[in-house]
């Protein structure tokens, strides 16, 4: 074919900036196992909210004021007179709170398919460190709406460092760049959270993901696909990136969007928990609020920090919870990746530990009281249980045998299918047929009318009969 | 034109000398972009002396007054309040104050120049909340062993009233006492202790 104009100029361009084999090795010619599931969609989504989150900020750093005097005022300013203005902060402050929620689902996803195990335990550090640099960010973009929360969320976190022994005053003197929070915390903040954490963020995202695409993506199986792979030499098991998960992601996408955008609209303080009520009144530096707390992202380790009765020991704590995450891919000395495969014993230390991590968080947001101190304890022992005794319990665990292929995934329809299938056999268990009592009393109508009832003794062993299952599972 | 080959060792060397020179180099400009961070000359000079008037207060109420942009507290006790502070010490950690902050004037059971007139910091010595002012004695929320204190919302820390803090909570030392002197019998400046006035 004889090259137009605009080949050649297409042309021009590759030969001096590789962009085609950019698409190719990342997308186009990627291969990614075919069997992800849900677990999968949150990786995209992270990034999706990322972008949110610069473009809304970028919009908001528009109006916004990092000045004592005048923060407070400038985000009522956005909220009232910009026009627009409120949808663009909702989304950031919306989008804060659901980068959380991904980032969750996304870290749980990586424990139970062992995501994190040889070889892929720099793409776990790099999604740690992606973790804490999106605390940090978080927490910094906390102070800059300058309400009550906002102050003494900062005042108690910045004293978090001086409880470092020897070096902790000066330490968090030289953060605060004040001797309280003030006008100098305020614009140093602003300075972080609009440029330092994002450029690290942004940094981090791009070797998170060159050292994905370095080993290639683990699956819900937790086998390596390139074990096995075609005359051509692609992984048998592997389709690539673009065009198959580009089109799935998008789904996912727009089921996130819906969610994303019913809390926007109908519900962007989410009763207290993306947006507290204390921040609606402007920071006061002689009062703390009754009733302090930080946003729910935070509270799990929140909780562990207040359920230690010592300074230090709870600053270390706390840094602690987050510390022995980076160590999990050599805490865990099963060589099964997947939990489909994995012994009872880390099922259910695993479910433990989701257990004391969520319950953690709602008592981070709950005043202190005896009782409540005495449950955080307990599952702050519960979760350094999980991490620290981990080396051992996973050396006693009894694996299945793991397949050397992808396993197939039954699709919605086949499910949906054998679903139709059992109903009626289903129906009739838990059912019986009674005759119906006619109000007549005529004779030549009994026993021509029945009513279906629920069967107590088919009902039972239902039920029995799922808790065997979900047992078995378990072991 | 040399072809003994590569002298290794002077590339090595040189190599050496760079990395150093340049380590230096980076540390000096360390120095400024670190320090700026620092409090500013202004921020510094902000932490004037204030002056609080004590001749109308009541006896059992508390004022807060800023001082370097911190609360403080000055606390009128009651008699009834004094006894009771000396029943305690078994369940302070620190009840003699030998590992908390405050002038020496103030370094007594007390903890203040006058029995009845305290003055603290508001801020909790754990992680700087201003713990709230709750003098009565076993209120429904904090249950009966609660004598009248400061109780801190964020962690759960227990002062008495002499900003004493309890044993098995999470603040490590009592409350921080300012240094503070009487002008006059109904006049105090917080800030500044007799002697450093004098000196």
């Amino acid at each position: 074919m004889k090259p137009t104009r605009l080949s050649e100029c297409g042309n021009w361009v590759l030969d001096r900036f590789p962009v085609t084999k950019f698409w190719n090795d990342h997308m186009a010619h990627y291969y990614a196992p075919k069997n992800f599931n849900i677990w999968y969609f949150f990786g995209s989504l992270a990034l999706l909210v990322l972008v949110n989150q610069i473009i809304t900020g970028i919009l908001l750093t528009m109006n916004y004021k990092p000045d004592a005097k005048l923060a407070f005022d400038s985000v009522e300013y956005i909220m009232r007179d910009v026009p627009w203005g409120w949808l663009v902060r909702y989304m950031h402050s919306t989008g804060a709170s659901a980068f959380f929620i991904v980032v969750y689902l996304h870290m749980f996803r990586a424990l139970i398919y062992g995501s994190f195990k040889h070889p892929r335990e720099l793409i776990w550090i790099f999604g740690m460190l992606l973790f804490v640099a999106l605390m940090a960010e978080a927490f910094m973009g906390y102070l800059l709406p300058w309400g009550q929360m906002s102050f003494w969320g900062a005042q108690v976190i910045i004293s978090l460092f001086s409880a470092i022994p020897v070096i902790g005053d000066d330490l968090s003197l030289w953060i605060r760049g004040d001797y309280v929070i003030a006008d100098a915390t305020l614009n140093r903040f602003f300075a972080f959270h609009v440029i330092a954490v994002p450029l690290v963020l942004v940094m981090l995202v791009f070797m998170h993901l060159v050292a994905l695409h370095e080993v290639g993506s683990n699956n819900p199986d937790g086998i390596e696909i390139k074990a096995s792979k075609d005359p051509w030499g692609h992984p048998i098991d592997g389709i690539p990136f673009h065009p198959y998960y580009t089109v799935k992601d998008l789904v996912g996408v727009g089921v996130f969007l819906l969610f994303f955008a019913t809390v926007i609209f109908y519900m962007p303080e989410v009763g207290g928990y993306f947006l507290e009520h204390a921040n609606f009144i402007p920071a006061d530096p002689m009062k703390t609020p009754e009733h302090i707390a930080p946003v729910w992202y935070f509270t799990p380790f929140y909780s562990i920090l207040r359920a230690i009765p010592d300074k230090f020991a709870g600053v270390i704590g706390m840094g602690g919870s987050i510390v022995v995450l980076f160590l999990m891919p050599w805490l865990d000395r099963c060589p099964v990746k997947s939990i489909r495969y994995r012994g009872g014993i880390f099922k259910k230390a695993l479910f433990l530990f989701v257990v004391s991590f969520l319950a953690l968080g709602y008592l981070g947001t709950q005043p202190v009281t005896p009782v409540a101190t005495t449950m955080a304890r307990l599952f702050t022992t519960i979760y350094f249980g999980f991490f620290l005794l981990m080396p051992i319990y996973t050396r006693w665990e009894k694996t299945k045998p793991v397949p050397r292929r992808l396993t197939k995934v039954h699709s919605l329809e086949e499910q949906l299918h054998a679903i139709e299938e059992q109903l009626p056999a289903f129906i009739e268990e838990i059912t019986e047929l009674k005759p119906a009592s006619t109000e007549i009393g005529d004779a030549a109508f009994k026993g021509t009318f029945f009513n279906r009832r629920p069967n107590p003794k088919g009902i039972a062993h239902v039920i029995s009969r799922v808790a065997i299952k979900l047992k078995g599972s378990l072991d | 034109m040399n072809n003994k080959g590569v002298d290794k060792s002077k590339r090595q060397f040189l190599t050496s000398a760079l990395t150093v020179v340049g380590a230096v180099g980076s540390g000096y400009l360390a120095v400024p972009f670190l320090a700026q961070m620092q409090p500013s000359v202004k921020a510094m000079a902000a932490g004037a002396p204030v002056e609080v008037d004590i001749s109308k207060m009541e006896v059992g109420q508390l004022i807060r007054v800023a001082w370097r942009g911190k609360p403080v507290w000055v606390l009128n006790r009651t008699p009834e309040v004094l006894e009771r502070l000396k029943t305690l010490d078994a369940e302070l950690r620190d009840p003699l104050s030998n590992d908390s902050e405050q002038p020496s004037s103030s370094k007594n059971a007390g903890r203040s120049m006058k029995p009845e007139i305290f003055v603290a910091v508001g801020l909790c010595t754990h992680l700087g909340c201003s713990p709230t002012f709750r003098p009565e004695v076993s209120p429904v929320d904090l249950g009966e062993k609660w004598k009248g204190g400061f109780f801190c919302p964020c962690h759960g820390s227990w002062f008495d009233l002499a900003g004493r803090v309890y044993r098995g909570v999470p603040a490590p030392t009592n409350l921080e006492v300012p240094p503070y002197r009487y002008v006059s019998d109904t006049r105090i400046i917080i800030g500044e202790t007799a002697e450093e006035k004098n000196a």
